[in-house]
């Protein structure tokens, strides 16, 4: 069943937590709502499930429309961020929950709810109630009970929120292995650019209510399709500098307070008095002077992990960038960096719409239209 | 500060509880254990406090007494017409306070009105209300073409009009108390349930009742002893009198009369016993059964 959203709005009094949002979420896809928080991610996902109902625009399932249709009639499983089990309930009724609903036999619903607690690996812990669990177990609960109903829509709201790192790495891949398996449909909620991007299929991208970028991750990553996109992925975070067309010299740029100029190949970029560029931290590498994009002093460095975060400033602007160890640096050095054009991501200056740059050999394919 | 109890902060605790201990030993434990101790005198002298003869004999006149009998009666009719009903009413108004309505304060201000006046003053407005001839009640009840009932003169309506009042009386405190108990349910249940295919009445049945068990379970206790109890309302409402032909004597009504208008001292106290193990057995009943159904976070 796919999902549609058809210029989906949701206005509470003064804020509105969802402009138009348009998208189709694919047969046995899993979707990550991906943003900042109070983006709308939550209002986004209680839009699905029927608990909100939108102030403006359609939701299809396939192709029933059922923007006013009450949350209990739309067999959907969520498993919330604080979980919501049934706090007097045993772990094995709180799994059977949704078939009691349904009216399911007593003996046909408790053996699905068992294979349900099987497949989340909690079948020795049914006879609990949920106050005797781990946060984990809980998630694993939250997870059989939205699964139990064979629902064609798996929802989650930042499911890993209150796990410890490690527990989060595993859930994660504990939740793409039970979606593959069953092949539900999923949309996942998170504010982390990590857990979206390895768990899912795709990711939308949020920003004050509306849609920043809807893509693949790699995609979403290596073609950032405004600034916000480009801001939010990626880590240590991109840097933007700000040109200036120099008028005598076509294709040369002057960088925002400081004297260096760069020069691009690019043609797109002619119509541009101002541009804003985007490098990648881990793009810039250690160059000879003459080949340097830019050059300045270091006045910051660390270690993350096995790279090494170096900071170089040139006139008032900083720069990041993540370089090779093994290269001896010390505060006060001089240090050029290099970076390859086509791995410099070009902004429109005005609408911080992209105009190139990235590796953009994969095709977008985002915005399907529905028919 | 969670500590091993020692001698030293036992004794300690033990000078804090000290004054309200004192009130209450002097004023409930002693009188509840002196009148036990009465209730076994047979002949005595009450105002030297002398005792000539014990034995279990008031106990055997009790429930010989038809009027003993028909109050006991009486008491359970009332607990039985009051107690559920009030649950009910209060319950149901509880969940339309708790739903999303303007002028909530106004509301729960009203509805807890009661509970804070006097009953001497709510029984008076309640005799008008009553009233055969010029009571509102009746004046309502003619809009549905029926006769003029003699409320507070009636042996038949007596009661009813006894019940009536106490219901009204006791949903104040019964709203508040389940408003508190409603409020502490999370939001988050609901919407689970509610995704989980839970129509309105299923959320009701499946998370609001069983979440709701232990304020349901202190409002239940707490109603039906005082449904045992009652007195005040029935002296006033009345006039001093147990209603029409005894129409609305209780035990507690009973032992009022044999202790000030009977000086029967320790029939009184025989009764005031009987009262207290029945109350006790319903306590316990509902303990019982509370511990089946009754779910604690
Ligand atoms: N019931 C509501 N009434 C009024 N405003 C609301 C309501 N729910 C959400 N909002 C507002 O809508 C905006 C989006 O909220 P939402 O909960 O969807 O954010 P979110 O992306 O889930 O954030 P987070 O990551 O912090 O959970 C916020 O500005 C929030 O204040
Ligand atoms: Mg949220």
């Amino acid at each position: 069943m796919d999902i549609h959203l058809e210029q989906l709005t949701m206005q509470f009094d003064d804020v509105t937590a969802v402009k138009h949002i348009t998208t189709t979420i694919k047969n046995g896809e899993l979707v990550s709502l991906l943003g900042p928080s109070g983006c709308g991610k939550s209002t986004t996902l209680m839009l699905l499930s029927g608990l909100y109902k939108p102030t403006g625009g359609e939701i299809y399932f396939g192709d029933k429309r059922v923007t006013h249709l009450d949350a209990e009639k739309r067999g959907i499983g969520m498993v919330f961020q604080s979980y919501a089990l049934y706090p007097h309930l045993s772990v094995l009724k709180n799994i059977m929950f949704p078939l009691k609903m349904q009216r399911v036999a007593k003996a046909e619903a408790k053996q699905r709810a068992m294979e349900m607690a099987k497949l989340v690996q909690i079948d020795h812990l049914t006879d609990r109630k949920p106050a005797q669990l781990s946060g984990g177990q809980q998630q694993r609960v939250a997870i059989a009970r939205a699964l139990v109903k064979n629902p064609k829509l798996l929802l989650l709201d930042e499911p890993l929120s209150n796990l410890d790192a490690r527990l989060r790495l595993e859930m994660r891949e504990e939740i793409r292995r039970i979606q593959q398996e069953v092949g539900i449909t999923a949309v996942f909620v998170t504010h982390d650019q990590e857990e979206a991007l390895s768990i899912s299929d795709r990711v939308m991208l949020m920003n004050q209510g509306e849609l920043q970028q809807d893509s693949a991750p790699q995609e979403m990553y290596r073609t950032p399709s405004n600034v916000f996109a480009a801001s939010f992925l990626g880590n240590p975070p991109i840097n933007f500098l700000n040109l200036t067309k120099e008028e005598s010299k076509a294709g040369t740029y002057t960088i925002d307070g400081t004297n260096q100029q760069v020069t691009f190949m690019n043609p797109a970029l002619k119509a541009y008095e101002t541009l804003k560029i985007g490098l990648r931290p881990e793009h810039l590498e250690i160059a000879a002077e003459n080949e340097a994009f830019i050059t300045g002093e270091v006045i910051h460095i660390e270690t993350i992990g096995r790279d090494t975060l170096i900071r170089v400033q040139q006139g008032d602007i900083p720069v990041r960038a993540l370089v090779d160890p093994k290269i001896h640096l010390q505060v006060g050095d001089t240090c050029s960096l290099a970076i390859e054009e086509n791995q410099i991501h070009f902004f429109d200056t005005n609408t911080s719409e992209r105009i190139g740059g990235g590796f953009s050999h994969d095709v977008r394919t985002n915005l399907e239209e529905h028919v | 500060m969670m500590s091993e109890p020692t001698w030293k902060s036992t004794f300690k605790a033990f000078l804090y509880l000290l004054p309200a201990l004192l009130i209450l030993i002097i004023f409930n434990i002693y009188p509840i254990i002196k009148s036990f101790l009465m209730s076994f005198y047979i002949d005595f002298d009450y105002f030297n406090n002398v005792v000539y003869e014990r034995g279990v004999r008031n106990f055997i006149h009790l429930f010989q007494d038809p009027n003993f009998i028909k109050a006991t009666l009486n008491t359970f009719i009332f607990v039985v017409g009051v107690v559920p009903i009030s649950i009910i009413l209060s319950l149901t108004i509880a969940l339309f306070l708790n739903s999303k309505i303007k002028f909530l304060g106004f509301f729960r201000t009203i509805y807890f009105l009661p509970f804070v006046t006097s009953v001497v003053a709510v029984a008076i407005v309640w005799s008008w209300i009553f009233h055969s001839d010029y009571g509102l009640l009746n004046y309502f009840l003619g809009w549905f073409g029926i006769d003029p009932i003699n409320w507070l003169t009636d042996p038949t309506y007596a009661m009813p009009a006894l019940i009536i009042l106490s219901i009204w009386k006791g949903l104040g405190f019964n709203i508040i108390i389940f408003l508190a108990g409603l409020q502490n349910i999370n939001q988050q249940y609901y919407l689970a349930a509610q995704v989980d295919g839970a129509s309105a009445w299923r959320r009701f049945t499946n998370m609001t009742l069983p979440l709701l068990s232990p304020t349901m379970f202190f409002v239940s206790i707490i109603s039906i002893i005082n449904g045992f109890k009652v007195f005040d309302e029935i002296f006033a409402l009345f006039n001093g009198k147990p209603g029409p032909a005894n129409s609305t004597l209780t035990v507690v009504y009973y032992v009022y009369q044999k202790f000030y208008e009977e000086y029967e001292f320790s029939l009184a106290a025989a009764a005031a016993f009987v009262l207290f193990i029945i109350v006790f057995i319903f306590t316990l009943v509902q303990l019982i059964i509370g511990k089946k159904f009754v779910h604690y976070d």
